[in-house]
């Protein structure tokens, strides 16, 4: 039990590492990292709080802490999943909007110039 | 306007763009061309059409609604969709603009099934055609005999509309729930569809699965957010 907190504990301390380089290196915009940032500090946070870990699995009535802890990640992660879904919807929604207008000001720009 | 969405139809779009000049004599032929790999765009422009040309590959649906968009901005009252692979017969184009223009709907079908008239289609998408029928039956009120004709005229109203509401992958469908939202009306005209010229089409036997449900998910979607169902704050009298 000890060994395996150790371990996610490491992970979200990776994961944080990971993250703050790269805003830094502006390989992922800063208001995309606050969700990385925020599953990693939860993951950290349920990893070296006990008694908060032991809480989860009493409230969720799952047999032991390894398991909450897992399904604690697995459900920060799927919100992420659909956060970024979300996220990439609006994008690709825009990003067609954008193709159109500029397609549709080549034409009329074409037009201006062949009059 | 003739819009004509066009993705790798180097081989049949000339010809499209050429009977459709020769059956409506003066109205303008735009070709929408999906940022096609082989010479579609230049193949359309020496055959007289006009070019839209889209940055990147959109998808049928975001390359007929750019169409749509800018045929709204010339100002055009009514827009003939002609798909770029020549299966549709321009001879129809004059029947479905007097239908447009005379019935007051906001879209006409060219429909191949609307009148018995011997056309068949696939196995595979006969069964897909007949699905839908039954879908969309209750949703639009009344039948709908090709709901998958890409074969569509519309007036301004649905212009207004398709430019700024349109279906992006598999439009067809979707789009008449999207003018039953707005309580919009179609009618079907019978049409003549011919095999495609040349190319293939894009929907193999492996996306027709993936084409139901996504087309049936688009139809649930636009299905909860019909604007009759929304409860309006009664008018104030004066």
């Amino acid at each position: 039990m000890d060994r395996l907190l150790n371990v996610t504990t490491g992970l979200s301390v990776l994961m944080l590492v990971i993250v703050l380089f790269s805003v830094r290196r502006a390989h992922i915009r800063p208001e995309y990292s606050v969700t990385w940032l925020f599953a990693a500090a939860a993951m950290l946070v349920l990893s070296r709080v006990r008694p908060l870990l032991e809480f989860l699995r009493r409230l969720t009535g799952l047999p032991d802490a390894p398991l909450t802890l897992f399904l604690m990640g697995a459900g920060v992660f799927l919100i992420m999943v659909f956060r970024f879904s979300v996220i990439l919807s609006h994008l690709r929604d825009d990003n067609i909007a954008l193709a159109q207008r500029v397609a549709i000001l080549e034409y009329h720009l074409k037009s201006q110039r062949e009059l | 306007m003739v819009i004509v969405p066009a993705y790798n139809e180097e081989g049949a779009v000339a010809c499209v763009v050429e009977s459709v000049h020769s059956c409506v004599p003066g109205v303008p032929v735009l070709v929408i061309d999906d940022c096609s790999e082989d010479s579609t765009l230049e193949v359309a422009r020496r055959a007289g059409a006009q070019i839209l040309a889209l940055p990147h590959h959109l998808g049928l649906g975001g390359c007929v609604q750019a169409g749509y968009k800018l045929a709204y901005e010339l100002g055009f009252e009514y827009v003939i969709r002609v798909d770029g692979d020549g299966q549709h017969d321009a001879r129809d184009i004059p029947r479905i603009l007097d239908r447009l223009k005379t019935s007051g709907c906001e879209m006409v079908i060219g429909s191949r099934f609307a009148e018995a008239n011997g056309a068949r289609a696939g196995v595979a998408r006969s069964l897909g055609i007949r699905f839908f029928r039954m879908v969309l039956r209750p949703i639009l009120g009344k039948p709908v005999h090709d709901p998958t004709s890409g074969f569509v005229g519309v007036n301004r109203r649905a212009l207004d509309l398709f430019s700024r509401s349109f279906p992006l992958e598999y439009p067809e469908i979707e789009a008449l729930v999207v003018l039953q939202r707005k309580r919009f009306r179609f009618e079907e005209v019978p049409c003549t569809m011919r095999p495609r010229q040349a190319g293939r089409s894009s929907i193999t036997a492996f996306k027709s699965l993936y084409y139901i449900v996504h087309v049936l998910l688009g139809v649930f979607v636009n299905v909860l957010r019909f604007e009759g169902r929304r409860r309006t704050p009664p008018a104030k009298e004066e």
